[in-house]
């Protein structure tokens, strides 16, 4: 498995005799440090979520997003090295608007999946550029229905019907195969995917973790949306945006388990997540 | 008498129609280019091919509208290839459009954009001078378009079947060509389902006649009266 390649790691434009190239794999060892990303395709649509483990206490809570939309039909969740991160979704949101700016139709989600993994592929091509240290969830919803990739580090793209990156990954694969998304919608596919994310957290390793998710399908009118932990700050900035309804914003944050700051909620969806999850979670402790 | 300008561009007078029906769309057009007055070509085909389902009513320059095809062609064939899925009549029309928009100083084209798409059914989009894109449920364009404007606003209705449409656009094109010195020649159409497109000709001595129209005739001497009725009267001293 891991082998160390000396001589032959140090540039990603050097291939070692068994002919792998080092510096990708050692890339993607950078997404195994992260917190788990989650994302499943359910019968009417994509939810993603993601266990944002919080450094420190100080930080706001809903900062640091690692769901981003990336456009109206089609969101991202990122796992590894946040800033690389940024970078795919900042590219990602250009190639989408570009697209739309020519064809005048939004981007299938196939190939803004293709675009990312492009783009991706590109930084491992160059001596005088490193791979990203990142991974990434994409999900969207276009003519062809929902649809879910994920793009490694390697520029590797495929699609999947669940798929999970990150510290719990290998744990969260095998809870997704015991679903049975073709019959799951997406509003149990939200519960689920809540409790994949605190059933694989590690609470010895890891103390505090924010919970994120998304979900596109059609209840939310195939339009990407999120959740988010707000403060009072942001409350008339919210209020402004609900009106349009487009955003539904919603609070979890898993932190001394004080209950969060509930501003809208697409309702008590997101907190019957939660509650669902930490009683399932209960439910184990108590075995 | 006035001089006649050979060196004139090429224009296409032209009538230009699209429109939808129950299950597609049809399109239809003259088949007059003229340079100046003189008619260059009489039998033109005005309605050009981008993609097996979905095809281009060109007029204005000749040239100019050519041109714009070729690369909207080419583009839509790219796009097809890379989406692995035929393109839709919206791709087409956008793509059409930015040409014209973005070279709007150089170019000269209306153009009417129609097809079907297995997710969108049959659409007409038209796309005048300056590069504009609307859809349409039918548009009209080119020089004989100014004489259809109230006749479409009789005659035209929701949801007709294909012999319908058909039969519409003919007598459109033909009653244009009647009133309209740029537009003349065969009709010539376009019918677009999900079976894909079936072109459709209509020579235009057999075409309806209209108001104060003559037969087709062979000759002015038929005409004044020929062998049999009395000639001309000669020249005398």
């Amino acid at each position: 498995m891991s082998s160390i390649g000396t001589g032959y790691d140090l540039s990603v434009t050097t291939f070692s005799p068994d002919g792998r190239v080092f510096q990708i794999e050692y890339a993607a060892k950078a997404l195994d440090n992260s917190g788990t990303v989650v994302g499943i395709k359910c019968k009417d649509g994509i939810v993603m979520g993601v266990e944002k483990l919080i450094q420190s206490k100080m930080m706001l809570p809903g900062s640091n997003r690692r769901i981003h939309s990336v456009h109206r039909h089609s969101g991202m969740a990122v796992a590894g090295l946040a800033a690389d991160g940024r970078q795919i979704v900042a590219r990602a949101k250009s190639e989408a608007t570009n697209y739309e700016s020519t064809y005048g139709e939004p981007i299938p989600v196939k190939e803004l999946a293709e675009r990312v993994a492009s783009y991706v592929h590109l930084c491992t091509l160059y001596w005088w550029l490193r791979p990203f240290g990142c991974g990434v969830i994409l999900g969207g919803y276009d003519r062809d229905g929902p649809q879910l990739y994920m793009v490694e580090p390697s520029g590797i793209s495929y699609r999947y019907f669940g798929a999970a990156i990150g510290k719990g990954k290998q744990a969260a694969k095998t809870e997704i195969e015991k679903l049975n998304l073709s019959e799951m919608t997406c509003r149990e596919g939200v519960i689920e995917v809540a409790k994949i994310i605190y059933k694989v957290h590690d609470e010895a390793k890891d103390k505090a973790f924010e919970l994120e998710l998304s979900w596109i399908c059609e209840e939310s009118k195939k339009e990407h949306q999120k959740s988010k932990a707000l403060s009072a700050i942001m409350v008339n900035f919210v209020c402004s945006l609900v009106n349009s309804e487009r955003w539904w914003y919603g609070v979890c944050t898993m932190d001394d388990g004080k209950d969060p700051e509930v501003i809208v909620v697409p309702s008590d969806l997101l907190e019957a997540a939660k509650t669902a999850a930490t009683t399932a979670l209960e439910e184990m402790d108590a075995d | 008498m006035d001089k006649v300008d050979l060196d004139s561009p090429h224009s296409m007078g032209t009538t230009i129609i699209g429109v939808t029906y129950n299950g597609g769309v049809v399109l239809g057009a003259d088949s007059r280019t003229s340079t100046g007055v003189y008619v260059a070509n009489r039998a033109s085909d005005k309605i050009t091919k981008l993609t097996d389902n979905v095809y281009i009513c060109r007029s204005g320059s000749a040239a100019d509208s050519q041109v714009l095809s070729d690369y909207v062609r080419y583009f839509l064939h790219q796009h097809t290839i890379q989406l692995d899925q035929p393109a839709t009549v919206k791709v087409a029309a956008n793509l059409a459009r930015l040409l014209s928009y973005n070279n709007k100083d150089m170019l000269q084209t209306g153009l009417i954009v129609g097809g079907w798409s297995k997710h969108e059914g049959g659409k007409i989009f038209g796309i005048p001078l300056g590069g504009t894109i609307i859809e349409q449920p039918f548009a009209i364009g080119g020089s004989g378009s100014s004489y259809l404007y109230g006749f479409f606003d009789q005659a035209w209705k929701d949801g007709m079947t294909k012999e319908e449409a058909e039969a519409l656009v003919v007598k459109a094109v033909s009653l244009a060509i009647a009133r309209d010195g740029a537009s003349g020649g065969v009709v010539r159409t376009v019918t677009i389902d999900k079976d894909g497109p079936e072109r459709k000709f209509y020579p235009g001595d057999k075409l309806q006649l209209w108001h104060e129209e003559m037969e087709p005739q062979n000759s002015l001497l038929d005409i004044w009266g020929g062998a049999t009725a009395a000639s001309p009267e000669p020249m005398r001293e």
